[in-house]
């Protein structure tokens, strides 16, 4: 009975996941002679991967990106998330968290063109801090990397705001109460009580950040100027450009290596479950 | 009463549901131009069918799609002119009647018969072409500078440039500040051009796509587009008149893409017929003015269905000594290509 209940789920997952999935890794192995894929075993591709500063620096890009959003993200979610939990009255609660997604309802493609707009040298950004006299030349902000980390946060603080919140918003306030009955201060409270109470939730929201940014095309292609390319980037060149599939489906299995990596490194945290 | 009244309205029906001019689709395979509704409703209106247009982006990407598909699926395939060869060798093209496309009006340098044909035969037809060249703010650059492409990597433009992130124009571009013609570029000399492409890139700000470049220049995040033209400028001219293009001294690249019918095609007349309508006076007006980005029309008969300010934007007077100054774009074979656009990647990621 069980089985004949998920078997559909099973078949959905086997022929749309698994199968592709095997013949992504069966076409790594492939290598192409001229514009024809020639099928086989050959590791070229990966040799080529770690051994290609071009393609490995994509891979650290893609990395150095991915963590530095991820944190940013969190510092700003966790108290947004805790001044919605704890410090907004709950009949107002719903409409706090519907502003904090609000940005969720416009197309993702839109708001990466719209940051351009602000974070351009005649954007909002620069016209504001030109005009308090804070600065004396427009910010280099648009098509760097900043731009990109800047066009990421925005959009993944709301993504950790909710899965924080929903961790929050489960905690009795007795731990709290019983931590300050036995003399704990407010920081101390939150650093032995609240924050590990938290963490899984923190955890899963800052793995789905992960995931969804180190395998982001959009957000670096329109914002980064390809300043410099990420992963997802030279996979998208490779499929587009070259027509080099096999290559292409080498670096994707290096990207999901990654995320399996760090679901390893999150595991003992996570809780999906929680989302 | 109501029997009798239902009769005559089943009949006509049946008749509607089996008449081929109702409910047709066709499917082309497209670039975003075609994906105006002004281009496209005219032809839907005469022949009573409906267009379902797929973008697609690089001819890699655009034939993989047509290798993935069912034979009979696309109709139409839009496709840049320099790879038509490369479509009919992959058994994607069907053969077109030469006799039934108006190429005798067209600017005789864009009938490009040795790209659009094959043995003699004709696979494909110039619908629109352009210049890969060098945009401008004139407001913010000397217009004589960029008369020499010298000037761009001189210093007194560093930061101020944006590329076109497209690897053959920019290349064939480098090349020509090198004294290179395109059709020249080889393995063996594409080294010389690795220096000069760092060195403009040194100097650029971005690396950008054809929405990216257009907002960077409309918003003065960069000055210059390496790579633009008229098709980058054009759209944007309405809102800011001081966007400007021209072919340096050295000249520039000519871009063209070709229409054609997909072999296999399981309506092949119809197929035909909106070819015929995209290469028609009224069809290249229409695709030259596309919302998403103006060029040149292969007909030069389209002139009469353009107006004063069209054509002064698209500087139609100019075209005569456009087209001897431009230079079509390299057409690598598939070791070369590779190694243009290993180049290009690690130029990207310097």
């Amino acid at each position: 009975m069980g089985w004949g209940l998920a078997a559909p789920a099973l078949l959905w997952t086997a022929a749309f996941f698994v199968l592709p999935f095997a013949a992504m890794v069966a076409l790594s192995f492939a290598r192409m002679e001229g514009r024809e894929v020639v099928q086989g075993f050959d590791p070229g591709n990966y040799v080529r991967i770690f051994t290609d500063w071009t393609m490995l620096k994509a891979l650290l890009n893609s990395l150095e990106i991915t963590v530095v959003v991820t944190v940013v993200s969190v510092v700003l979610a966790y108290p947004l998330a805790a001044i919605i939990a704890f410090r907004v009255p709950a009949q107002w609660q719903r409409l706090a968290l519907l502003l904090a997604v609000l940005p969720f309802w416009t197309s993702y493609v839109v708001r990466s063109y719209a940051w351009l707009l602000v974070l351009g040298q005649n954007g909002v950004v620069n016209k504001a801090l030109l005009g308090l006299g804070l600065i004396a030349e427009p910010l280099e902000i648009a098509a760097t990397r900043t731009a990109t980390v800047i066009g990421f946060v925005h959009f993944f603080v709301m993504l950790l705001t909710l899965t924080i919140y929903a961790n929050l918003i489960q905690l009795s306030p007795n731990y709290a109460r019983a931590a300050a009955d036995l003399g704990a201060g407010r920081w101390q409270t939150f650093r032995h009580v609240i924050l590990p109470l938290t963490l899984p939730g923190v955890v899963t929201g800052a793995f789905l950040t992960f995931v969804l940014c180190i395998g982001d095309y959009i957000t670096p292609q329109i914002l980064g100027g390809n300043a410099e390319l990420t992963l997802p980037q030279l996979i998208m060149l490779q499929m587009g450009r070259s027509g080099n599939f096999p290559l292409a489906s080498a670096l994707s299995v290096v990207l999901m290596a990654v995320v399996t990596l760090a679901y390893f490194a999150s595991s003992r945290w996570l809780r999906l479950d929680r989302v | 009463m109501a029997q009798t009244a239902t009769l005559p309205l089943t009949a006509l029906a049946l008749l509607a549901a089996a008449s081929p001019s109702f409910a047709q689709e066709l499917n082309a395979l497209v670039w975003c131009d075609h994906t105006d509704p002004a281009l496209i409703e005219p032809f839907e209106e005469k022949f009573g069918v409906t267009v379902n247009l797929k973008e697609y982006e690089g001819t890699a990407a655009g034939l993989q799609i047509l290798e993935q598909s069912q034979p009979g699926e696309w109709d139409v395939l839009v496709i840049d002119a320099v790879d038509v060869k490369r479509a009919v060798e992959g058994g994607f093209l069907a053969e077109l009647p030469a006799d039934d496309l108006p190429t005798r009006d067209f600017f005789p340098e864009v009938v490009m018969a040795e790209n659009n044909m094959v043995d003699g035969k004709t696979y494909a037809v110039t619908e629109k072409f352009g210049y890969n060249t060098i945009s401008f703010d004139k407001t913010k650059v000397d217009p004589a500078d960029m008369q020499d492409m010298a000037a761009l990597t001189s210093g007194k433009y560093d930061g101020r440039i944006g590329i076109y992130d497209y690897y053959l124009p920019v290349l064939g571009l480098v090349a020509l500040g090198q004294g290179i013609n395109t059709a020249d570029i080889t393995a063996e000399n594409l080294g010389t051009l690795k220096e000069p492409l760092m060195a403009l890139r040194a100097a650029s700000k971005q690396v950008s796509d054809v929405v990216s470049a257009q907002t960077a220049l409309a918003t003065g995040e960069v000055d210059i587009v390496v790579g633009g033209g008229e098709w980058l400028t054009a759209v944007l001219a309405a809102d800011n008149p001081n966007l400007d293009w021209t072919i340096p001294k050295q000249g520039g690249l000519r871009w063209a893409q070709s229409i054609g019918v997909v072999a296999g095609s399981t309506q092949p007349d119809l197929a035909l017929e909106f070819v015929k309508y995209i290469v028609s006076p009224e069809g290249q007006a229409r695709l030259a003015t596309s919302s998403c980005y103006w060029g040149m029309p292969a007909n030069a008969r389209a002139g009469d269905a353009l107006s004063l300010e069209q054509r002064e934007m698209l500087r139609w007077n100019e075209q005569p000594e456009f087209l001897k100054r431009a230079q079509l774009y390299p057409i690598p074979d598939a070791a070369l290509d590779t190694a243009m656009q290993d180049m290009w990647t690690e130029m990207l990621n310097q």
